[in-house]
């Protein structure tokens, strides 16, 4: 009794283990294979071919005259690589562009193959050949020769990246380099695009036409946001990419282990959601995840340096008013009213009183009553600020050809930006070329 | 006309052909633009719109179907644009990864919502015109398919688009950063063409399927680019195309019953191919034509300075055809180039072999002087050594006209000779 309660959910589950296992094989090999055409600006090349394929699908399933997963395999990859070809071939002997060549090779052939698929159909030899499942894939069909079929691929992909480590790199970044130094620039492409091929046409009846290509895409896309080092980004992007499809198919089969999670994700995404659908949009949300938190180069991270550098800009801006309103006797330190700074500040009162609260917690300011003077430290820390500001300034003049009129603004937003040895090197050099005020000369750090 | 309208073959082939000239029109500044993958992307992340229209109002009118389709293209264009915008990824992933995401949500909308009702998504690929032309309203008295009434709308669309900014796509297609700097946002254009081409979409994509509505965005441009450089002609040779594509597809797929919408796909990439091949200046045969001429004029020159110099070299004797021809290289070519010497008057055959005559003589005569007047220039006024010039003037000596000839012995002391110390005829 307890075997025949267990036996349906256990077979269940081995049955989605082997899915997920097949999956996140598909998603590693994609993710390390789609780094290569993400990183050179063709990442549509796995949509092209996915699309192109179809025609030897069923030119395949003619001449094999069965379903033979083998045989459709080899159709396909052979039809995808003169895809390829011919998008060499247009683009190398025709004014048309890459793009509409893609385009046009993508449709055309498609097209060829919509053309053969619906001669079989209406002239009774295929029956329903199962365009459906080649649109949109047929995970669930999943066998034990898929998986060791993938494992086998997946192995192909990471010996051959691996090998080709430094040519692969080399051809990806800078290929003009990688062809004056004698390289097979050509070849290497070439066996990029065929291994591209490759996995796009094994994963076909699992994930379908367009979903196979954003597997292509989604994991260096995501990988891009941790690192600018490509060894790492394979790593990252071959973890998203299993990551995502494994995850994908997990989320896909929640509606049918029912309890509360079940009907939840069943009301969410209907009782039997197509898997390819949910590898895609796990991915995208890594991907949203990776773009928005990722350190260093994630938008939050960005945003907080953004906010950063602004607040450090308004801070030099006070220093600089109260240093300019205290110009002529500085060496008395006298107060400053705030009603004077406020003049400066119009408008931006609750950031002047922030800033305020913050220089004076520096101490670089005294505050008595409703004036504020600097301290020494606060002196030394303004007269920097000037210094850099005034030195830019003259730079922009002399140097770069603006008129007076208009230095100012420039000024304001570099000048927070220069780094110490940049403002003496530019005072040595307007000294020497006796351009540097006596004003300048007095403001010299103490 | 009522009669007419009432055969379902016209129906079908006015559905095809409102919905693809539509397609070519909003596809031209598309190609030229170099954006034909937003065409792929566009037409498939329609869907997700079409699917929340359909949700919202629990129609597929052409109204609510036209807004879900151009607010999916927009957030396209927009979210593809914000994605690129945060320099991690470049503009095409962007775009592969917004696309995708947008058509699985779509795919997973219509399974979760309209998996009871009949939406069969496979004909989001190619399409259905049998029941776009089966499915007709009556409008004004007059009862023509839906789609076609739709397909008429943003033909007019469309048209009409074009038409009021004619200037500001064209200009924005050549060279965006010109028309942003003359006041006319390049990005606005972007924005517009995005919405034209999410229009013609949807309304193609019930029609002919998403992959069709690529070809038909796609190949009229791109061919009538092979057959024209000027904008206008452009327009209308990628209409005549779009109309040659749809009746010639819809024929052969009448007479071989397969599907309408591949074979208009097939017939246009045949029309581009046949361009290519054959298209006047741009096409490959015109092309491989033009550089044999050119290679046997040059072996014909070759063939004429080589006798001249025999005969200034006091060699009197007529040279035997096989040996002239040898001595420049031989070849196939090299014998057509003999061939044509002898037609054109330039040198007469004997028993013995070649002579020129007086004509040959003079050709022969410019084109030495052309090769010693080169070699002269560059020895004496680019400072290139004696025996580093005879290969540069040897190529150039084909291409030196009189008047530039004259120039370059303007340059030099009348009746002085070449570097080698020949005389310069």
């Amino acid at each position: 009794m307890t075997m025949y309660m267990i036996g349906p959910s256990l077979f269940a589950i081995s049955i989605a283990g082997k899915v997920a296992l097949g999956a996140g094989l598909l998603g590693a090999a994609a993710g390390v294979i789609g780094s290569f055409a993400v990183l050179k600006r063709r990442s549509l090349v796995g949509d092209m071919i996915a699309h192109a394929s179809l025609p030897g699908v069923c030119l395949a399933f003619l001449i094999a005259g069965s379903r033979d997963s083998d045989a459709l395999a080899i159709g396909a990859l052979l039809a995808g690589m003169l895809g390829v070809g011919c998008v060499a071939v247009i683009t190398r002997w025709t004014r048309t562009k890459d793009d509409a060549a893609v385009s046009l090779v993508l449709s055309v052939f498609f097209g060829a193959g919509v053309v053969i698929l619906t001669y079989l159909q209406n002239h009774g030899t295929g029956g329903q050949a199962g365009l459906d499942s080649y649109l949109f894939g047929e995970i669930a069909s999943l066998q034990s020769r898929d998986v060791r079929r993938l494992a086998i691929v997946l192995g192909l992909v990471l010996i051959g990246v691996t090998l080709a480590f430094k040519e692969l790199r080399l051809a990806t970044f800078d290929e003009e380099f990688a062809r004056s130094q004698g390289w097979p620039t050509l070849a290497i492409d070439f066996a990029v695009l065929g291994a591209i091929a490759l996995v796009t046409v094994v994963g076909l009846p699992l994930c379908g036409v367009v979903l196979v290509a954003a597997m292509l895409i989604y994991p260096c896309a995501a990988a891009r946001c941790w690192s600018n080092k490509l060894a790492v980004v394979l790593v990252i992007a071959a973890v998203i990419g299993a990551l995502a499809a494994s995850g994908g198919v997990l989320l896909a089969s929640f509606p049918a282990i029912g309890g509360p999670i079940g009907e939840w994700s069943a009301w969410l995404v209907g009782s039997t959601p197509p898997p390819g659908p949910m590898i895609v949009l796990t991915g995208a949300v890594l991907f949203g995840l990776s773009l928005c938190f990722a350190p260093e180069q994630g938008l939050l991270a960005k945003l907080i340096r953004d906010a950063n550098l602004r607040h450090i800009i308004g801070r030099d801006h006070l220093l600089r008013s109260l240093y300019e309103l205290t110009e002529p006797q500085l060496a008395a330190r006298p107060g400053v009213t705030l009603s004077q700074l406020a003049d400066d500040f119009r408008g931006r009162s609750a950031q002047l009183r922030r800033l305020l609260a913050e220089i004076e917690n520096e101490k670089w300011i005294e505050r008595s009553g409703d004036s504020v003077r600097f301290t020494s430290a606060g002196l030394n820390r303004a007269t920097q600020v000037v210094r850099a500001h005034r030195i830019w300034e003259l730079y922009l003049v002399h140097y770069v050809d603006i008129p007076a009129d208009h230095v100012d603004g420039g000024a304001d937003d570099l000048e927070h930006l220069l780094p110490p040895e940049l403002v003496t090197r530019l005072e040595t050099e307007l000294a020497t070329a006796g351009r540097l005020p006596p004003n300048l000369k007095s403001i010299h750090p103490l | 006309m009522t009669e007419l309208l009432a055969n379902i073959d016209v129906r079908a082939v006015l559905v095809a052909l409102v919905t693809n000239i539509a397609c070519a029109l909003a596809g031209v500044f598309l190609v030229l633009r170099r954006h034909s993958l937003m065409g792929d992307a566009l037409s498939h992340a329609v869907l997700p719109g079409l699917v929340l229209a359909f949700l919202f109002t629990g129609s597929l009118g052409a109204g609510p179907m036209l807004l879900g389709a151009a607010a999916a293209g927009l957030a396209t264009a927009l979210l593809t644009q914000l994605v690129a915008s945060s320099g991690r990824v470049s503009n095409d992933a962007a775009l592969g990864v917004v696309f995708t995401a947008l058509f699985a949500l779509g795919v997973l909308l219509v399974k979760r919502f309209l998996g009871k009702i009949h939406f069969d998504i496979a004909c989001v690929y190619e399409g259905s015109l049998l029941n776009a032309a089966l499915d007709t309203v009556s409008f004004g008295g007059v009862e023509l398919p839906r789609t076609l009434w739709q397909g008429l709308l943003v033909l007019a669309i469309v048209a009409g688009c074009l038409t009021l900014f004619w200037k500001e796509l064209g200009i924005s297609a050549f060279d965006p950063v010109l028309a942003t700097t003359m006041g006319l946002s390049a990005n606005k254009m972007h924005y517009l063409l995005m919405l034209l081409v999410s229009l013609t979409a949807v309304v193609s994509f019930q029609a002919v399927g998403s992959i069709l509505v690529v070809a038909m965005l796609v190949a009229p441009t791109a061919t009538a680019h092979l057959l024209t450089d000027r904008l206008m002609p452009l327009v209308v040779w990628a209409t005549l195309l779009a109309i040659t594509a749809t009746l010639v597809g819809y024929a052969a797929a009448v007479r071989f019953d397969f599907s309408p919408a591949g074979a208009m796909a097939v017939a246009s990439g045949a029309l581009f191919a046949l361009a290519a091949l054959l298209g006047p200046r741009h096409g490959l045969v015109s092309r491989v034509v033009g550089n044999l001429r050119v290679g046997r004029r040059i072996r014909r020159d070759d063939l004429l300075s080589s006798a001249y110099r025999r005969e200034e070299s006091g060699v009197a004797a007529p040279i035997a055809a096989s040996a002239a021809v040898a001595e420049i290289g031989g070849g196939l070519l090299a014998w057509w180039a003999y061939v044509d010497l002898l037609r054109k008057g330039l040198a007469t055959r004997s028993a013995t072999g070649l002579t020129l005559t007086e004509l040959g003589r003079t050709e022969g005569a410019q084109l030495v002087r052309a090769h010693r007047l080169w070699e002269s220039y560059l020895v004496e006024q680019m400072g290139i050594a004696e025996d580093h010039v005879h290969a540069a003037a040897h190529e150039v000596e084909h291409f030196l006209d009189a008047e530039l000839r004259e120039r370059l012995a303007a340059e030099r002391p009348a009746g002085e000779k070449d570097p080698h110390g020949r005389v310069i005829p």
